[in-house]
């Protein structure tokens, strides 16, 4: 380490170090209350809603009773829940074989299959559904392969569903075959264990819980998310296009509340089995356990390789039909290419302007995002005053994981457009649209800087408070510089994600704040499907940009100077 | 003569009885590494063998070739009259324990240990009554319904154990199975095996880092140091005749000095003109010799004793049941003599530091070593 903390006079010391413990006071004052508004108070905006008629009165669970009561409302419950089951139950394998392939076996160019599953997670979700449009939509290409079903309806969202669903189960099956005691491999084995069985007793086993978790995740994922249902959904009605319905068409903000409540079920179970599930992993894998490494076996590399890399060129024919279609004169007749599409002022009055609000509302959020999320963790970890302030301050942190963003989209309407609010000026301009992506991917980005921070000397603190030096100048010269890479994770994670989340904006712009992602649904609805198509290419290659500068950076940076980690 | 025995006196040995493993010229590389250099090894059929030596000298290596887990680059390996050098571990029959247990953390006691009897198609009575056999033999009958986390780690490595015999395998290996365990826990279950071998009467290797381990268990011992074998001889012969100044050291202590021969039986340390036993060193040779802090002869050493030696005692350190003792030959100032002393001849000679003290070193006790 070569920063040197000088202790000056002693009198300044003593009065900086009185300083100290007001400013981290005050620091986790604001904290909680910050978290409060962003996070708490929308939520119970939300729950409390559900309850209220359309004059704020409360009426006790009438809205509840009117809802199920009507089969028109009541079967989007049904709908939205078998899809999300089919889709799960589609996914989940398909996923499991991929990182199976990719933990497990000697295939080649790992690296390469496993940023091609990723690629769907730097576009919007819709952008798979504009695809199956080209593809088998009214106009497809490959339409006959129906047999005269619609794509537009169950079977596009299912297809759709799978695409941008299977990265998100992808990390966490790879995470958990990633870890995995040779030994008991070894020891099946020696004991002449024929393959099935290994899999059946060593290998599921081992990856349950992963398993769950993913199932769990990605039902909730396909429940929640908005855009592909808008997108490819026809006349199938589930509950995230319900909730639509309900607060920008008719206004009725009781019965969203309601349908919101609905869809925070399944992410609250699956928040808890994720609790569950963590703390009995990490009993399962003992200190003792040698990691496995994967042997060369030909046949099943081949076949291996073989699966991997047919769904990496169905994953890049999905995403890439889009990106093609946009540069296309006339969908499927004239094939000419041409730039025309980009020209967004000939499908909307908005423009280009949706772009660059995209831009300056995820750029925002990663700023402003990184800075608190970041100072917020550190407060929580390596400060020591008014710990009841920082229990509250973590729980409201890790509480936004459980929400999916169209709920807390909803929350954010009834707590920043109520009458009742002071806050209330706020709404509708770009600083909403950031706190509540902020509030959106909080869980996440706390977790990576908390682990971050942990992982330093916790005597730091007792160190620089034993020189007389301020606690923050530590903070900035000491902890901030260890902690770089963690903070440029959590900025690009925060920069990607603001950039193509649909589901949690489309309630809280305004004209002058209109996103792209909201554009992209707009011309969607209007008929411009190339518009649609070409501002979900410009996102797409934007976010993958940002995620390439942030590879660069890493490797530029921290590949020297962080030398002294590996040593 | 001790420097020269090495294996190539214990071949005769293997001969008379059939040799049930024969390792011949193994040679193991990761990437530029040798990890096994040219090794060669007999195990007797129900003999129990330890391999010994320092950490990262390639015990494991070994073991793990034998078992075809990590296949060697070259050499041979034959089983029982077999060659299985390229058969999987699945068709060379033999169980296995590694340090870490390595039980199905997702099975019952019971079920680790039928483990490898369902693989062989047994029907679910054999299965049961096998197993229940088994886990009477390594006392922990009335766990079978437990899962591996609620036992604790002796408990653990029996239930492996037992895993590991269930099949009735012909060679059981064990990777340091008692280092993950306290010193307490692993005496008794070093008792266990050694018990448990000799009743079933299986051939066993043991990897183990630990001399007392393998002097207390091993029928003979293969003690290695940078993937060669230094010496394969009995617990005794390897204390008492160590082949090289490396196996002197790491089996036992032993205090080494540089010397020079002078005649057929004498050498001089320093100042010190010693007698010596037979060697096959010429008059004029730089050698090492060696000796054991307890065969330092205090008692009765006569006047016309030979290596006789006037020292006084520079500092006692008291380790329990003994005390090592710091001598200084009043002739030659500049080497130490280490010394250890029971308690009871403590007592008997009232020993104290400072004190002067008559000492001899029996010539047959100097170990000679060639100078490398
Ligand atoms: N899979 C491997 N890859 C590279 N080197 C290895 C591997 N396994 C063992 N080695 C090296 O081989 C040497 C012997 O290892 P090992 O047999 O495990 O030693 P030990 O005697 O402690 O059991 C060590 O230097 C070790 O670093
Ligand atoms: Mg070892």
């Amino acid at each position: 380490m070569s920063v040197v903390l000088v202790p000056r006079s002693s009198a300044l010391a003593a009065f900086r170090q009185r300083m100290d413990a007001v400013t981290i006071r005050i620091g986790v004052l604001l904290l909680v209350a910050w978290l409060f508004i962003i996070i708490a108070l929308p939520l119970w905006a939300l729950l409390s809603k559900g309850f209220e008629n359309s004059s704020g009165a409360f009426v006790g669970l009438d809205n509840f009773v009117t809802y199920f009561s009507t089969p028109t409302l009541f079967n989007s419950v049904f709908n939205s829940f078998w899809v999300a089951l089919l889709a799960t139950a589609i996914v989940i394998p398909l996923a499991f074989g991929y990182a199976y392939a990719l933990t497990r076996s000697c295939m080649p160019f790992k690296g390469l299959f496993y940023a091609i599953a990723l690629l769907p997670l730097f576009a919007p979700s819709l952008l798979s559904a504009i695809s199956l449009i080209y593809l088998f939509g009214n106009q497809g290409v490959l339409k006959t392969l129906l047999f005269g079903h619609t794509i537009y309806g169950p079977l596009g969202i299912v297809i759709a569903q799978v695409f941008y669903c299977f990265p998100h189960a992808l990390i966490i099956l790879m995470t958990a075959l990633a870890l995995a005691d040779a030994r008991l491999y070894e020891v099946a084995d020696a004991l002449g264990t024929k393959p099935s069985r290994v899999f059946r007793t060593v290998t599921l086993p081992g990856a349950k819980y992963g398993l769950v978790n993913a199932a769990f995740v990605v039902f909730t994922l396909v429940i929640t998310d908005f855009g592909i249902a808008k997108v490819i959904g026809g006349q199938f009605n589930v509950l995230a296009t319900d909730a639509y319905k309900q607060v920008v068409g008719q206004q009725n903000f009781s019965m969203g509340a309601v349908v919101g409540m609905i869809l925070l079920v399944p992410a609250v179970v699956a928040f808890a089995i994720d609790r569950v599930v963590q703390r009995r992993q990490v009993a399962l894998l003992s200190a003792r356990a040698v990691p496995l490494q994967p042997k060369q076996q030909g046949l099943r590399d081949a076949a291996m390789t073989a699966y991997v890399a047919c769904l990496a060129v169905l994953i890049i024919g999905v995403l890439g039909t889009a990106v093609w279609a946009s540069f296309i004169v006339y969908w499927p007749y004239n094939l000419a290419l041409t730039l025309k599409n980009y020209d967004f002022g000939t499908f909307d009055a908005a423009g280009w302007s949706p772009y660059f609000n995209s831009i300056k509302m995820a750029a925002l959020t990663a700023l402003i995002g990184t800075a608190t999320i970041f100072t917020g963790a550190y407060l929580v970890e390596k400060t020591r005053a008014n710990s009841i302030g920082r229990s509250i301050a973590h729980l409201l942190a890790m509480l936004p994981v459980a929400v999916p963003g169209l709920v807390l989209g909803l929350g954010y309407v009834f707590f920043f457009n109520a009458k009742w609010n002071p806050l209330n000026i706020f709404y509708g301009t770009m600083l909403v649209l950031v706190v509540n992506s902020i509030a959106h991917f909080y869980t996440v980005a706390h977790i990576t800087a908390l682990t971050a921070l942990k992982q330093i000397d916790p005597e730091f603190e007792s160190v620089s408070a034993s020189l007389k030096v301020s606690i923050w100048r530590t903070f900035r010269r000491v902890t901030v510089p260890i902690c770089m890479p963690a903070i440029f994770d959590i900025a690009i994670y925060m920069f990607v994600n603001a950039l193509t989340t649909v589901s949690a904006v489309i309630f809280l712009y305004s004209p002058s704040t209109k996103l792209a992602s909201v554009a992209i649904v707009h011309m969607d609805e209007a008929g411009f499907t190339a518009g649609a198509a070409a501002m979900a290419t410009l996102i797409l290659v934007t976010a993958l940009a940002a995620k390439l500068l942030h590879l660069a950076l890493n490797r530029l940076f921290f590949f020297r100077a962080q030398a002294w980690r590996t040593r | 003569m001790e420097a020269s025995i090495g294996w190539s006196a214990t071949e005769s040995d293997t001969n008379a009885r059939s040799s049930f493993l024969r390792v011949r010229n193994l040679v193991k590389r990761f990437g530029n590494f040798t990890a096994l250099d040219d090794v060669s090894l007999d195990v007797l059929e129900g003999e129990f063998v330890c391999f010994l030596g320092p950490s990262g000298c390639g015990k494991t290596t070994l073991l793990r070739a034998i078992a075809g887990l990590d296949p060697q680059n070259e050499g041979t390996i034959e089983l029982g009259g077999r060659d299985v050098s390229k058969l999987p571990p699945s068709a060379r029959d033999f169980g296995i324990v590694f340090q870490s247990y390595a039980l199905f953390p997702n099975l019952t006691v019971a079920d680790n240990v039928g483990y490898g009897l369902v693989n062989q198609r047994k029907s679910r009575a054999e299965i049961a009554a096998r197993t229940q056999e088994l886990l009477t033999l390594v006392g922990l009958a009335d766990q079978q319904k437990k899962y591996p986390v609620q036992l604790s780690g002796g408990q653990q490595q029996r239930v492996a154990l037992a895993r590991a015999i269930a099949t009735s395998p012909s060679l059981l290996l064990l990777d340091e199975p008692l280092s993950a365990l306290d010193a307490r826990v692993r005496i008794r279950l070093r008792d266990e095996i050694k018990d448990l071998q000799r009743r079933l009467g299986v051939t066993t290797i043991m990897v183990t880092h630990d001399q007392e381990e393998a002097l207390a268990m091993a029928n003979r011992i293969v003690v290695m140091n940078h993937g060669v074998i230094e010496q394969i001889n009995t617990p005794n012969q390897v204390y008492r005749k160590p082949a090289t100044a490396f196996v002197a050291d790491f089996v036992g202590s032993m205090t080494f000095f540089d010397a020079t021969i002078t005649e057929t039986k004498a050498l001089r340390v320093d100042g010190l003109e010693l007698k010596c036993g037979a060697h096959p060193f010429a008059a004029g040779t730089a050698v090492r010799v060696g000796f054991r802090p307890e065969e330092v002869q205090v008692r009765n050493v006569t006047a016309n004793a030979a290596n006789r030696i006037v020292t006084h005692v520079t500092s006692l350190d008291f380790l329990g049941s003994f005390c090592r003792a710091k001598l200084k030959p009043q002739s030659v100032s500049n080497i130490t003599i280490l010394a250890d002393f029971s308690a009871n001849l403590m007592r008997d000679l009232n020993v104290a530091e400072g004190q002067e003290m008559i000492v001899a070193l029996p010539p047959e006790s100097l170990h000679i070593f060639a100078r490398p």
